[in-house]
C-alpha cells in the first residue's frame, strides 16, 4: 500500500545483471506474480579460481603470498589467516612483536576497506548518484575527508606491509622489514590528526536516511578476552556459546544448494551473518571510547538486526581501529622494535588460522608435510558465509517494498546487497550452476 | 577535442589492480576529468558499449569468457591488459599443473559436475593485446604513465631490463647473498625492485624480460640447492603460463 490506496496486483521481473559497486560479480533476480514472490535469487557468476587445489605442492613459506591473491581488497587479512594456519600446522609461535605488528596492519586494512566501501561504494546510493565521481562537485569537502581517511589507511599498510595490496613484509614467524620508531610516531600523529575527518563523517551519517528493516538472525564473530577481536579468538555467536577455531567445522556447516551459484553455510539457525555488524553485536562492550561514542551518535545499539546498519557498524569500527592502533603503537614503542630470528623448525601437521577481515570471519586450514610442502587446504570466506543470509534478507525485504516502483525496488534490493559489502572475488568456493 | 571513452572490465582475478586505480585518490579525480569513463562495474553504476580504450584485468578461465573478451576486443580501438593475471596469466595458472577435473573435484567434491573451468591463460592467448601494465598488483604511478602515453598517442614506457638493474641502483644487498633465491635476474623491471628492497625475493610478477637467459638462471637456482621441483615452483607462482615453468 502506498498513499492509502490499494495497489493493483503486481507482476514484475527484475534482473540486476552484474550488480555494480561491489567487489566481484553478482546478479539479483526477482520474479513477482500476483504481488507475491515467485522467485528471488542472489546469483554469483564469478569465475572460481581453485586456490585450495593450487597451493598443494607449494612451500609453506609461499602460501601467504599466493593466497593473498585471493582478494585485492582483503589481501592483508588473507595473509594473516594464511600465516596463522601455516604456523599452527608447522608448530610455530610468532613473537609478541610480530602479533602486534600484524594487528596494526590488520587495522589498516579494516580502515582501508571500510572507508572504500562506505564512502566510495555505498554513500552514492544515499545521496542519489551513480558513483562517487559526481560527489567531487556536490560534496567536495566531505569527499576530500573521505579521500584523506582512505589514503591514510593505504599509507599505513605501505609502512607496515611494504605495499597496500599483497603485502611484501609479512612472512612466517615475522616481518622482513620493521618500521622505525620515527615512522611509527609519524603514523600515530597522522592517525590522531585524521580523527576530525572521521568525526565529520559520523556527523554526515547521522543525517542519512538508513532503511528501517529488520530480520532476526544469528551473528558470528571472533571473541577474545577484553579485546574487540580482529586478529584471533574463538568463534562466538549472538545465540550464545563459543567454538574453538580448530573445531570450526562443528559450528559452520558448508552445504550446496542446487539453485545457488555459491556454497552456502549455516550454524545454529537457517543462516547467519558475519562482518562489522556481527562483530559489533558480539563485542560491543569492548569497543574503544571513540567508537562507542560514534555508535551512540549514529543510533547503533546491540543487538541490531538491520543489515543496512552494517554501513554504520563499519564506520564505528574505523573509529575503534584508530584508537586501538594508537594503543598498539604506544606498546610497540615501549617494547622497542628489534630484528628477530625468523627461522623455523618444521613439524608436519594440520593447522587452522581464523581472523576477522573487513567482511567477517576468514578461515584458512592447511596440512603441511615434514619437508614443508603443502598437501591440503580449505578456506572459508566471509562473503560465502553471508550469501545465504543475504538471500533470506532479500526475501524478507521484498514484501515490504512490493508497492514501490520497479526502480525503487531495484535500488532497495541493490542497497541491501551492497550493505553486506560482498567481496565475491574472494569466494574460492563458488559454484556455477545453471538453473531456471 | 572529445574525451576518449574508457571502459574497465575484469575476468578471473582478485580485482586488486582496479583497486590500485581507486587508490590513486586525488590523481584519479584529475584523471577522470581528462577521459570519459563509460563502464566500470566495480566503481560505478551504468554501462556503455561505446568505448575507445578497454582496460581489462584478469585471466581467462572459462569457455564463455573467450567470447566475452573477443566482444570487448571488437569494440575497443586499444586494449590494455591490466596486471599479472591479464598480462601473463599470474597465480591463476598454478591450477594448470593439475588436471581440470582434479581441481574441480578437490574444491567442489560431488558438485564438480556442474562447472566448467579451462586452463587459465593471459588475454594475449585469446585476442591481440596492445599494451600491458605489468605486476601483481600494478604500480599506480606506472598505470598513470601508461594512460598518459595513450592519451598523447604515444607508446607506453614499460622497461625491458631486469629487476636486478633497479635493485642494484637502490644499493640493496643481493637476495642471493642473503642465502635466498630470486627471479630478479630474468624479471621485467619497473617496480623499483620493491620486494627485494623490503627484504623479500623477487617472485617474477611482472613477467620475464624479452630475452631472458633462462638456462643460465635455472642453473644458478639449482646450484643454490633448489630441487628441480622447487626451481619450477618458483617460476610457476606468476609465470606458470610460459614454457620455463613446464
Amino acid at each position: 500500500m502506498r498513499d492509502g490506496k490499494i495497489m493493483p496486483i503486481r507482476h514484475m521481473r527484475i534482473g540486476v545483471h552484474y550488480l555494480t559497486r561491489v567487489e566481484g560479480h553478482g546478479n539479483i533476480v526477482v520474479d513477482l506474480k500476483d504481488g507475491g514472490i515467485k522467485e528471488l535469487r542472489w546469483e554469483i557468476p564469478e569465475a572460481p579460481r581453485f586456490f585450495e587445489a593450487m597451493v598443494r605442492g607449494q612451500s609453506y613459506a609461499d602460501a601467504p603470498h599466493i593466497t593473498s591473491r585471493i582478494c585485492g581488497i582483503c589481501s592483508i587479512g588473507h595473509t594473516v589467516a594464511s600465516l596463522q594456519g601455516i604456523e599452527a600446522a608447522i608448530g610455530v609461535q610468532p613473537s609478541e612483536q610480530t602479533v602486534l605488528l600484524r594487528k596494526l596492519i590488520l587495522h589498516a586494512e579494516t580502515v582501508q576497506s571500510h572507508t572504500l566501501h562506505v564512502f566510495y561504494l555505498a554513500v552514492p546510493d544515499f545521496l542519489g548518484v551513480n558513483s562517487v565521481i559526481p560527489l567531487a562537485s556536490t560534496h567536495k569537502e566531505a569527499l576530500l575527508q573521505a579521500v584523506r581517511l582512505h589514503r591514510l589507511a593505504n599509507e599505513w599498510s605501505d609502512l607496515i606491509g611494504g605495499r597496500t595490496t599483497h603485502p611484501i613484509n609479512m612472512v612466517v614467524n615475522g616481518f622482513t622489514r620493521l618500521p622505525t620508531p620515527d615512522e611509527l610516531r609519524a603514523l600515530r600523529q597522522r592517525i590522531m590528526d585524521t580523527i576530525p575527518d572521521l568525526e565529520a563523517w559520523v556527523g554526515i551519517f547521522k543525517t542519512l536516511d538508513i532503511p528501517d528493516f529488520e530480520r532476526e538472525t544469528e551473528y558470528l564473530a571472533l571473541q577474545k578476552g577484553d579485546e574487540y577481536a580482529f586478529y584471533n579468538g574463538a568463534i562466538a555467536s549472538t545465540d550464545g556459546g563459543t567454538t574453538p577455531v580448530p573445531q570450526y567445522r562443528e559450528k559452520i556447516k558448508e552445504f550446496v544448494v542446487p539453485y545457488s551459484t555459491a556454497k552456502h553455510t549455516k550454524a545454529a539457525r537457517e543462516s547467519f551473518m558475519v562482518g562489522a555488524l556481527a562483530r559489533f553485536n558480539n563485542n560491543y562492550e569492548k569497543l574503544s571510547p571513540l567508537a562507542r561514542r560514534a555508535a551512540e551518535e549514529m543510533g547503533l545499539r546491540p543487538v541490531c538486526y538491520n543489515p543496512f546498519m552494517n554501513n554504520v557498524a563499519q564506520l564505528v569500527e574505523v573509529a575503534h581501529c584508530f584508537e586501538d592502533s594508537v594503543r598498539i603503537i604506544n606498546e610497540l614503542l615501549a617494547m622497542g622494535l628489534k630484528e628477530e630470528d625468523r627461522s623455523v623448525t618444521i613439524v608436519g601437521g594440520t593447522g587452522v588460522g581464523a581472523t576477522e577481515v573487513p567482511r567477517g570471519l576468514l578461515i584458512h586450514e592447511y596440512t603441511v608435510d615434514d619437508r614443508g610442502t603443502i598437501s591440503g587446504a580449505n578456506f572459508i570466506i566471509p562473503t560465502n558465509m553471508n550469501h545465504n543470509n543475504i538471500e533470506r534478507d532479500l526475501k524478507a525485504l521484498m514484501p515490504t517494498i512490493v508497492d514501490k516502483s520497479q526502480e525503487e525496488i531495484t535500488l532497495a534490493l541493490e542497497m541491501l546487497v551492497r550493505a553486506y559489502d560482498p567481496c565475491i572475488s574472494c569466494s574460492a568456493h563458488l559454484l556455477n550452476v545453471e538453473f531456471v | 577535442m572529445t574525451k576518449p571513452k574508457i571502459a574497465i572490465f575484469d575476468f578471473g582475478c582478485c580485482e586488486g589492480c582496479q583497486l590500485q586505480i581507486v587508490n590513486l585518490e586525488e590523481d584519479l579525480l584529475d584523471l577522470v576529468g581528462l577521459v570519459d569513463v563509460v563502464s566500470w562495474r566495480e566503481a560505478m553504476t551504468g554501462h556503455s558499449d561505446q568505448y575507445d580504450i578497454a582496460i581489462v584485468e584478469g585471466s581467462i578461465t572459462r569457455e564463455a569468457e573467450i567470447e566475452r573478451l573477443k566482444g570487448i576486443r571488437e569494440k575497443a580501438k586499444v586494449l590494455v591488459a591490466l596486471g599479472a593475471c591479464a598480462h601473463i596469466g599470474g597465480v591463476n595458472c598454478l591450477k594448470n599443473f593439475f588436471g581440470m577435473d582434479e581441481v574441480l573435484e578437490y574444491v567442489y567434491g560431488e558438485g564438480a559436475k556442474h562447472f566448467d573451468t579451462i586452463p587459465a591463460r593471459p588475454l594475449s592467448a585469446v585476442v591481440a593485446v596492445d599494451y600491458a601494465v605489468p605486476g601483481c598488483p600494478i604500480d599506480r604511478q606506472e598505470f598513470l604513465e601508461v594512460v598518459k602515453a595513450l592519451l598523447l598517442g604515444k607508446k607506453p614506457p614499460i622497461p625491458n631490463y631486469a629487476v636486478c638493474v633497479e635493485c642494484r641502483s637502490k644499493g640493496n644487498v643481493c637476495v642471493f647473498d642473503k642465502g635466498m633465491t630470486c627471479l630478479g635476474p630474468v624479471t621485467r623491471a619497473g617496480c623499483g625492485a620493491i620486494c627485494p628492497t623490503y627484504g623479500n625475493k623477487c617472485e617474477g610478477c611482472r613477467g620475464l624480460v624479452d630475452d631472458p637467459n633462462l638456462d643460465s638462471h635455472k642453473e644458478v637456482l639449482q646450484e643454490r640447492g633448489l630441487t628441480v621441483e622447487q626451481m619450477l615452483n618458483s617460476f610457476r607462482m606468476f609465470v606458470g603460463y610460459s614454457e620455463v615453468a613446464k
